[in-house]
């Protein structure tokens, strides 16, 4: 190659959670002139987990919010170029790729992508209406309202189970509503909520309804076995049920798994070359932060070399 | 260039509700990650707007009266006000041309 194309970036980064900060810490470190692209500020879906206490390096474990802002504040010691701004779609043809913002496009040799995910909404009656009325997705951030309140969890994941077990704190009772009868949760986080006398299970069972008057005042829960539809008096309702990826603006020539969530190689490539997803976003078995930023580290190292090799 | 305004159970009738500005609350805690993403959005949004709309943050923890008058069971949620009426409500962090375009309704 006589020359390489002239681009306003060598990587750019989409997404500012764990996983796209920490893609900057090394892309910055490895001296390739990289810009983050965030839509609101820095932080991510952690800023919302009350209690991280399987990240390494953190005895005690520490909140969310104290977690992203280290990560933010590492990243500000590189030379990160850090914007807000969305991305509205990508440009994959060819070498240089382009990102297609509201006001702006810029170019790029390499983009990796940490948009993460979003909480799965339920999809049934009631929940839009009640949408900070007493349904939320967010139990850090609206646990305290219901001090001596009766609230329910939806879902048996980790994150269900670790945020019941927080709106403890809060609630007189809190029920755990799951469609099946046994929780996916990691067995530590089962094992205290068994031990919790707040917390009650309702297995087999799902939200078709929610309902009241100014705010939340019952579910209709149906039991899936049996068929059969009881009603819940709560004052809350806490939806976990898994998330989606963040990947609207794709190109079509990324390729994606059934759900959406983008497939990537051992290096964090995806279908197309110079083109790489991390964290979330990405097809991966586990999604955690340390995950995340070691997903990072590798794509910002593939971007590295990639970049050396249009050099050559 | 304006402050944000702290907006309090006792000042919130005659600053937000009485008031010929129109005006934006963001009703926030100190628990709140998201509250953090959107506190520095909101006072760069009184920067630039703070001369035609009066903008405040509610600390929902000092001042439960105001939020509950709303309903207000998540945060951070914002409400545009003017002639004291709602106009819009946004629930939950989300970026700046999201809030402005709720603040352009009252302009």
């Amino acid at each position: 190659m006589d020359s390489v194309e002239s681009v306003d970036y060598e990587l750019v980064v989409i997404g500012g959670g764990p996983a796209g900060l920490t893609a900057g810490i090394y892309a910055a470190r490895s001296r390739l002139k990289v810009l983050l692209l965030e839509k609101v500020v820095p932080g991510g879906q952690i800023l919302t987990t009350d209690w991280i206490e399987n990240y390494p390096g953190f005895p005690e474990g520490l909140s969310g919010y104290d977690l992203a802002r280290k990560i933010a504040d590492q990243t500000a010691r590189f030379d990160v170029s850090i914007e807000t701004g969305e991305a509205l779609s990508i440009e994959c043809k060819g070498p240089v790729k382009r990102l297609i913002l509201k006001d702006r496009t810029i170019s790029t040799h390499t983009v990796i992508i940490a948009t993460g995910a979003s909480p799965n909404r339920l999809s049934v009656p009631g929940e839009e209406t009640y949408l900070g009325k007493g349904v939320s997705f967010c139990a850090t951030c609206d646990g305290p309202f219901y001090r001596d309140k009766i609230v329910a969890v939806m879902g048996g994941g980790d994150t269900a189970v670790q945020e019941g077990i927080f709106l403890t704190k809060f609630a007189e009772k809190v029920y755990i509503i799951h469609r099946r009868k046994e929780l996916r949760a990691t067995k530590i986080l089962q094992e205290r909520a068994f031990k919790n006398p707040k917390i009650e299970f309702i297995w087999d069972s799902v939200v078709t309804k929610i309902d009241g008057n100014d705010s939340v005042e019952k579910l209709l829960i149906k039991n899936v076995k049996t068929g059969s539809i009881s009603e819940l008096s709560v004052d809350g309702l806490f939806i976990f049920v898994g998330t989606h990826p963040n990947t609207d603006f794709l190109c079509e020539e990324i390729k994606t798994d059934e759900r959406g969530f983008i497939i990537a190689d051992k290096n964090m490539e995806t279908s197309v070359p110079g083109v790489y997803a991390v964290g979330d976003v990405r097809d991966t078995p586990l999604r955690q932060v340390v995950t995340a930023v070691g997903d990072a580290a590798i794509a910002a190292f593939s971007a590295e070399q990639y970049v050396e090799n249009l050099k050559l | 260039m304006a402050e944000v305004l702290e907006v309090t159970d006792s000042n919130f009738e005659t600053e937000i509700i009485k008031s010929d500005k129109p005006a934006m609350v963001d009703f926030w805690a100190a628990w709140c990650g998201p509250c953090k993403m959107v506190a520095p959005v909101v006072k760069e949004l009184a920067e630039e707007y703070g001369d035609r709309v009066t903008i405040g943050k509610c600390n929902v923890d000092q001042n439960p009266v105001t939020p509950s008058r709303y309903g207000i069971r998540s945060i951070p949620t914002l409400i545009v006000f003017k002639d004291g009426q709602v106009v819009e409500q946004i629930i939950g962090a989300v970026p700046r041309d999201n809030i402005e375009a709720a603040l352009q309704k009252v302009l």
